[in-house]
């Protein structure tokens, strides 16, 4: 089945007041944040499209495939849901070499019509361009850190599971190339979700979902002026990026100031 | 009255899967029976009692194998839930060996097992796993996508015969198939049948008398109502 849309319909908050926003239809090729306040419910939110909401979860909100209710089946085998969730809980627990393991798990992908090496080394060469360190093929998935783990989450979701609509659950504080990532999932025509803080990735989206209360207060797209001011953004980002570095790094960071003044 | 027997490894969530098909039972209008039997501790047949006020009951196997105890107790365990007015009885096992099996011929064998417990999981269950009718599948949330689905894949290739049903049992998502599985249950009989052949021993069940109730059995015996008694030479 070509997955095209989903639609999320509105339910109610946390105190039983009607849901304001009403209806959001996600197209294939999307590009959505999730913006709020903790305990805004942003991250009941993904769940609900995780679980195909049908009223039958605590918000009452309801979610359509192509403007009808998701197949049994997406339910019922992992290998047919349409939806890959990364949480910060989600983690890898196999304690396989990361080689083996993504075979193991391109070979019950029997599906693609790709051979297995092909898939696992396009998903380790994905993962690569999203960590500091690159993966090493032989040590033990849970040796790797939690930027390399969670940019091995996010390529085995987008190349080997192949879903068409990936939700990301605040990525950003796992250290991965943030902007790179968004790049290279562009190319892919999927939804990708990312409940975030950040705001590159907010800026980077085509909207964002404003949460508060429990209930999705509004829909911002992202302005003409907004994606011009997000290289700015992605500037002072980058710097305090290397700031960080440079003191992880154990280095004096007397020079910095003239380059903090251009970049402010 | 149906029977299902649910199974699993210790803290699977079984009892969360059980609390969940309780409640849409009631919501469909029918009473469930709730018999525990475990090794020396358990306290689900309190909770249950006291969230749903439904008849439950407990038994400790102690020096028994749960399992053992429980084809010892299940014909009076099925008169006491007839006795009460339930429309189904769920048992819950603690089955620790892996090596038995616990369903019976006519009732729902469900195994419970979680997506957490390694991708290798389901090649080390046995019959537990490929006796039963349906491996429900807990803590979905917690892996990576890959895991969960070599997880499935990995049931499929022990027991390609169990219909794998995956929920959430925090939310409560996914027992709906469940409900259907006991709706097409056949209504429990006087002379059920052990499913499996128990693994080779020297007690009545081991040497392979499935017969349940333990007026079948001798050796050491268990009635629900008492402690375990010698009957025999």
């Amino acid at each position: 089945m070509a997955i095209e849309s989903i639609t999320i319909l509105g339910g109610h908050g946390k105190d039983g007041g009607e849901e304001p926003v009403r209806r959001i239809d996600l197209r294939m090729g999307d590009v959505v944040s999730i913006v709020g306040p903790t305990g805004s419910g942003k991250t009941t939110l993904i769940n609900d499209i995780e679980l195909f909401a049908d009223a039958n979860t605590p918000t009452g909100r309801r979610i359509l495939i192509n403007g009808a209710v998701a197949p049994a089946e997406f339910r019922d085998n992992p290998a047919r849901n349409p939806i890959a969730l990364i949480t910060q809980h989600t983690t890898f627990l196999s304690d396989m070499p990361v080689q083996g393991f993504l075979e193991t798990h391109a070979r019950i992908r029997t599906d693609v019509g790709e051979p297995a090496e092909s898939l696992v080394e396009r998903t380790l060469a994905f993962a690569n361009q999203l960590t500091g360190e690159p993966i090493l093929v032989r040590s033990r998935m849970t040796e790797l850190s939690g930027g390399q783990t969670r940019a091995l989450l996010i390529a085995d979701a987008t190349i080997l599971c192949n879903t068409p609509i990936v939700l990301l659950d605040e990525v950003e504080n796992a250290g991965i190339h943030r902007s790179r990532a968004l790049e290279l999932l562009r190319a892919y025509r999927k939804i990708f979700i990312f409940v975030t803080h950040d705001p590159r990735i907010a800026l980077l989206s085509d909207y964002r979902i404003v949460m508060r209360n429990g209930t999705v207060r509004q829909v911002l797209h992202t302005a003409a002026d907004e994606r011009k001011f997000s290289a700015k953004v992605t500037k002072l980002d980058d710097f305090l990026s290397r700031l960080r570095e440079r003191i992880r790094m154990g280095e004096s960071l007397t020079d910095l100031e003239a380059e903090l003044e251009a970049v402010a | 009255m149906k029977l299902v027997i649910c199974a699993g490894p210790a803290t699977t969530g079984k009892t969360a899967v059980l609390r969940h098909i309780i409640k849409k039972l009631r919501d469909g209008g029918q009473l469930a029976a709730f018999l525990k039997i475990d090794v020396q501790y358990a306290e689900e047949d309190e909770l249950l009692a006291r969230e749903f006020g439904i008849p439950t009951r407990k038994v400790y196997s102690g020096e028994l194998c749960p399992d053992h105890c429980n084809v010892m107790v299940l014909g009076d365990a099925l008169q006491w839930a007839g006795k009460a007015g339930a429309d189904v009885l769920l048992v819950e096992t603690a089955g620790l060996c892996l090596r038995c099996s616990p369903y019976v011929d006519g009732g729902l064998g469900l195994v419970v097992l979680e997506a957490t417990s390694g991708m290798n999981l389901p090649l080390k269950v046995g019959p537990m796993l490929s006796l039963a009718d349906v491996a429900v599948v807990t803590k979905i949330d917690r892996v990576s996508q890959a895991e969960r689905e070599v997880f499935r894949a990995r049931i499929q290739e022990v027991a390609p015969a169990v219909r794998v049903r995956e929920v959430n049992a925090l939310h409560g998502i996914g027992i709906d198939p469940l409900l259907e599985h006991i709706r097409q249950t056949p209504h429990a009989t006087d002379h059920m049948l052990l499913r499996g052949n128990p693994p080779v021993g020297t007690c009545t069940i081991c040497v392979g008398k499935k017969e349940v109730g333990w007026q079948s059995h001798f050796g050491v015996v268990r009635p629900l109502e008492n402690q375990a008694f010698y009957r025999g030479e």
